[in-house]
């Protein structure tokens, strides 16, 4: 069935629609909406959630780790400082490897105070174990939040998942989107039955507990398995997804990039713009391309290696900065599966975006210039510049 | 189903349990945590009355009672913090410099 929906909506109908037991909920722009569309589910016993509400993210994702433990499937919606404030809980939650789903609706973190999108709140949390995924749009964001228990629960990967979306340009527009029925979503994540809970009384169990030296980088390793095991696991979901929705997903998608020779790779909302750049370009004879990655944990390097192989220059987008003074975390991840490549393309980094700083379509057509002067010349230039600020240099 | 019993310091990652759940209670039993011990103390079983008064004090549990009478410390789980000879009415616990009774 075809409705309009909000990015926030359209996840929040996801959530009544999986019915979960335990929500860990707190308010945070622009993620707000999630836990208060849920909320008027719970009131009008549209679910048999058990709505928890609590006085910090810190406390949301502490629910969401008992409620896992204890056997329970557990959601929660946060953005920025709200993530942020979860920092602790969220290797607690992948250490103990508890597959709670978070819908995290992509805001700057702090600072200066900032409620529009960037990647800057997930990215800082890109290391803490969980899996994440992310949307260009409402049907994404959507189709991904009901993939993400099939994938997280998995025996092989038992990882929580972080379902991203941009803040604003997607969790507030209204778009026209698919949604599956109700019963077909509650056949396809199934049943959560995890082998060994807290509430399972014939078989006492201690989750968490302190680890020593000689046991922690075992663990350790056992989680870093589990995360290289979700990149299989997510391709098999997609495939299912694919089976009950026509809707085709895999690590990243590539948009014209059959005979590309100029790319880009970036995440989220930005895709959009960028293939409305591509087609303009492509009339004009441009061979003009496209990655956008959709899974950045685990990050598909081979896979990405693979399809920019033959192309000569490639601008890695990142809506985040990092602060590494060597380019954006996106970047860093790219230029790393490039390296063993025997021919590589070209690679500069462009950070855009920040703090829901618009890019339009005539900035990424100047992205593609400045990738066509690169393939031409042989001359990179500066590797890693900023777009979309004022500046008295005149920088594309 | 992987047992506390069935895995040391010298099991390889691939037989360890996820996220280090153990599933059975009691494991601390198994556990030597005494090694933590840099003061010891010691049980003069003469002079005790068995009065007890140490057992609910020791925060470790480390005082084992059979029959209505207290037992020497339980090294293997006592962390030396001194609160049964400070709470000892007799002259019959005393601690030692270091991790070892002498």
């Amino acid at each position: 069935m075809s409705n309009r929906l909000s990015g926030n909506e359209a996840v929040a109908y996801a959530m009544k629609q999986i019915n979960p037991d335990v929500m860990g909920a707190f308010p945070i722009t622009p993620s707000t909406e999630i836990p208060e569309y849920f909320a008027q589910f719970v009131a009008d016993g549209e679910v048999n959630t058990e709505y928890v509400t609590v006085e910090s993210e810190h406390s949301s994702m502490s629910v969401c780790i008992a409620a896992q433990a204890a056997g329970a499937r557990a959601v929660s919606a946060t953005s920025s400082c709200g993530l942020a404030l979860m920092y602790e809980l969220l290797y607690v939650a992948a250490s103990c490897r508890l597959p709670i789903t978070l819908a995290c609706v992509n805001r700057a973190l702090s600072g200066p105070i900032n409620i529009n999108a960037d990647h800057s709140d997930s990215m800082g949390a890109r290391d803490s174990g969980w899996i994440q995924i992310y949307a260009e749009n409402n049907q994404e964001a959507y189709d991904n939040f009901i993939m993400a228990m099939p994938i997280g629960e998995t025996p092989s990967v038992r990882l929580p998942v972080m379902s991203c979306m941009d803040g604003f340009i997607t969790s507030h527009a209204v778009e026209n989107i698919e949604l599956l029925a109700t019963d077909a979503v509650r056949k396809f994540i199934g049943e959560y039955n995890p082998e060994n809970y807290l509430l399972k009384k014939e078989n006492p169990l201690a989750v968490g507990p302190y680890d020593v030296s000689p046991y922690y980088m075992e663990h350790k390793v056992l989680e870093a398995e589990a995360i290289k095991a979700a990149k299989a696991r997510i391709l098999e979901v997609a495939a299912e997804f694919e089976m009950i929705s026509g809707r085709s997903y895999g690590l990243f998608e590539e948009y014209r990039m059959e005979d590309a020779e100029l790319a880009l790779v970036l995440i989220g909302s930005t895709a959009g713009t960028a293939k409305a750049a591509i087609d303009k370009l492509r009339e004009n004879g441009v061979k003009a391309g496209l990655v956008k990655i959709r899974v950045f944990r685990p990050f598909p390097g081979e896979e990405l290696a693979r399809a920019l192989a033959n192309t000569r220059a490639v601008a890695v987008m990142d809506k985040s900065e990092g602060f590494s003074a060597n380019g954006g975390p996106l970047f860093a991840e790219t230029r790393s599966a490039l390296y063993d490549l025997k021919e590589r393309p070209y690679l500069i980094n462009i950070v855009y975006g920040l703090g829901g700083r618009d890019v339009k379509t005539e900035d990424v057509e100047k992205v593609f210039c400045r990738l066509a002067n690169i393939a031409e010349t042989g001359e990179i230039g500066p590797i890693y510049t900023h777009m979309g600020q004022r500046s008295k240099e005149d920088i594309a | 189903m992987i047992y506390a019993k069935d895995i040391n310091e010298h099991t390889p990652w691939q037989d360890l349990t996820p996220g280090g759940e153990i599933y059975e209670p009691g494991t601390a039993r198994a556990f030597d945590t005494g090694t933590w011990r840099t003061n010891t103390p010691v049980f003069h079983a003469q002079a005790c009355k068995h009065c007890m008064l140490c057992v609910p004090f020791c925060p470790d549990s480390a005082i084992p009672v059979k029959d209505g009478k207290r037992l020497d410390f339980d090294y293997m789980h006592c962390k030396g913090c001194g609160i049964c000879e400070n709470v000892c009415p007799f002259p019959a616990i005393t601690m030692v410099t270091g991790g070892v009774a002498r």
